[in-house]
């Protein structure tokens, strides 16, 4: 049993197949409160489905995640409330007006003063423009601005986040990372990143995660790994490990 | 969760933020009023005309007396209720918010009854036009059903409820390909729940079936009151007993296909 003071989540033994093929693979780790960890790994590797056991959205085939120390199969309604996500899976009602999305979604979470809350949103996230239009009428940059925006109603402790910037202009994903950056400066909040963007994770995150065929291949932080495998950047070392490239192999190499 | 928990713990204003995101998407475009109007006032149309000439040309009190209007403005609170509820819930899977909303605070059951709130409300705009042009215009004897009315309403809506939870959990749980269940569980009723010929007319071996439905006793209650006048309480109450059995049995199905959808992964990318 690993220890649960002052984690904001903890998985173990974490398990989902699918017609008996894992797609997540007996996985535990525990993330602080507080840490930004990034969940690296290639199409398929299971980041997405880790993410949706996280949320509670996919029960488990096997094991627990505890999510400030309530298990997410019996007890999420404790938590929710202190949770948001993020993800290019889900979109908000493309009728509604930006506006209209967030007050509702305020109001499930239980936000005392929505209008107020949408006010500062709108503010830094410079939504003002167009927060009275359809929300399905937005440009992908904008649409994604309100979907960070609708994740951050709440103020959540837990902050789940699924590809935050793909499909953005190098402007924008970077003004998003900024964005969430203040965020957990201010808040103090804990944020899982699951990226392909590897310059991303190693500007935002503390620790990476990087999974390979539903496993935890590394788990530590993001210096400390591309010192390991001798490399320059982290995506050199998602590159090798993706390629089943081990961090010794890459010493060898680099020696001869 | 058990039910009485899950009843205890219930938030009004989850519910109504619920209610007030589907309002925004009904005021936001005037074809979605214009389709829940539409179609009760045409069938309305359709049939009253019908009754009109079969009425003149047959001497059968059961047309002279309005059941056949009386009949398909009662089968439009069942379809249409149903279809409200079903129409709700499919919103948010075309719209694929069902993640954001099932990862929220908000409790299955509120979704639940805000579907409820929102059939309700779909049904009045669609359903008071219709009635208004069968008073107005057929001569439809309202204050001849006046005393049933309620009855008829709540059992309707059980039902339309009761098939709504079991459709939108197979939509939950087989995805979109389950659609049609939204759109056509409510036909495979019909027939059997008599709603414009008495229950006799039916062969003597699909009889038993009829009386399963629910529906069957509030349309034979509704050609009493309006033949004979005769309130035929024990008919509406044995409906409701009955309705309280499929209630359960849908909110259990409900819960069943979502506890499976959530085994089989599929609620994240739902709607896709």
């Amino acid at each position: 049993m690993m220890p649960e003071a002052a984690s904001a989540l903890l998985a173990e033994n974490l398990t989902k197949t699918y017609d008996q093929v894992p797609a997540v693979d007996n996985l535990s780790f525990r993330i602080e409160a507080g840490a930004v960890v990034g969940l690296l790994g290639g199409n398929g590797a299971g980041k997405t489905t880790t993410l949706a056991m996280i949320m509670g959205l996919t029960t488990p085939t096997a094991g627990s995640v505890r999510v400030f120390g309530a298990d997410m199969a019996h007890e999420r309604a404790k938590v929710l409330r202190r949770i948001n996500f993020e993800s290019p899976y889900a979109d908000l009602p493309h009728r509604l007006t930006v506006r209209q999305n967030l007050k509702v979604f305020g109001k499930l979470y239980g936000v005392a003063d929505p209008a107020g809350r949408i006010a500062e949103l709108a503010s830094a996230l410079d939504l003002e423009d167009f927060l009275d239009r359809r929300t399905g009428q937005l440009s992908a940059g904008q649409k994604t601005r309100v979907a960070l925006a609708k994740a951050l109603i709440n103020e959540p402790e837990l902050l789940l986040l699924d590809e935050p910037t793909a499909s953005l202009d190098p402007d924008t994903a970077d003004w998003v990372r900024g964005h969430l950056e203040i965020f957990r400066q201010r808040r103090g909040a804990t944020i899982v990143l699951a990226s392909h963007n590897m310059g991303e994770v190693e500007r935002l995150c503390d620790r990476v995660i990087i999974m390979r065929a539903g496993r935890i291949a590394h788990d530590e932080r993001p210096g400390a790994l591309i010192a390991r495998y001798g490399r320059g950047t982290l995506e050199e070392v998602f590159l090798d490990v993706a390629r089943g490239r081990g961090a010794q192999a890459r010493l060898v190499d680099v020696a001869k | 969760m058990s039910l009485r928990l899950a009843v205890r713990h219930l938030s009004l204003a989850r519910i109504l933020a619920m209610v007030e995101r589907h309002i925004y998407l009904l005021s936001a475009s005037p074809f979605r009023i214009i389709d829940i109007v539409y179609w009760p006032t045409v069938q309305l149309l359709t049939w009253s005309f019908l009754q009109l000439y079969v009425g003149r040309a047959s001497q059968l009190p059961l047309l002279a007396a309005g059941t056949l209007i009386g009949g398909i403005l009662l089968w439009d609170v069942l379809f249409r209720g149903q279809l409200g509820f079903s129409m709700a819930f499919l919103e948010e899977v075309w719209s694929r918010n069902l993640g954001h909303l099932l990862m929220s605070p908000l409790r299955p059951i509120e979704l639940v009854v805000s579907f409820m709130i929102m059939s309700v409300l779909r049904l009045a705009i669609g359903l008071i036009p219709a009635f208004l042009i069968a008073i107005i215009f057929f001569k439809f004897d309202v204050a001849a059903v006046g005393i049933g009315l309620p009855f008829f309403f709540v059992n309707l809506m059980l039902t339309s409820w009761s098939v709504g939870l079991l459709t939108s959990g197979l939509v939950l749980r087989f995805g979109l390909a389950a659609e049609t269940a939204a759109w056509g569980a409510m036909f495979g009723i019909m027939p059997f729940a008599c709603v414009s010929y008495p229950v006799a007319t039916l062969p003597h071996v699909l009889r038993p079936i009829a009386w399963v439905f629910p529906p069957t006793y509030v349309f034979e209650a509704m050609r009493a009151l309006l033949l004979s006048g005769n309130f035929r309480l024990d008919l509406l109450v044995e409906s409701f007993a009955l309705n309280l059995l499929w209630i359960s049995a849908g909110a259990l199905a409900f819960r069943a296909l979502l506890a499976s959808a959530r085994k089989a992964g599929s609620l994240l990318s739902m709607g896709e």
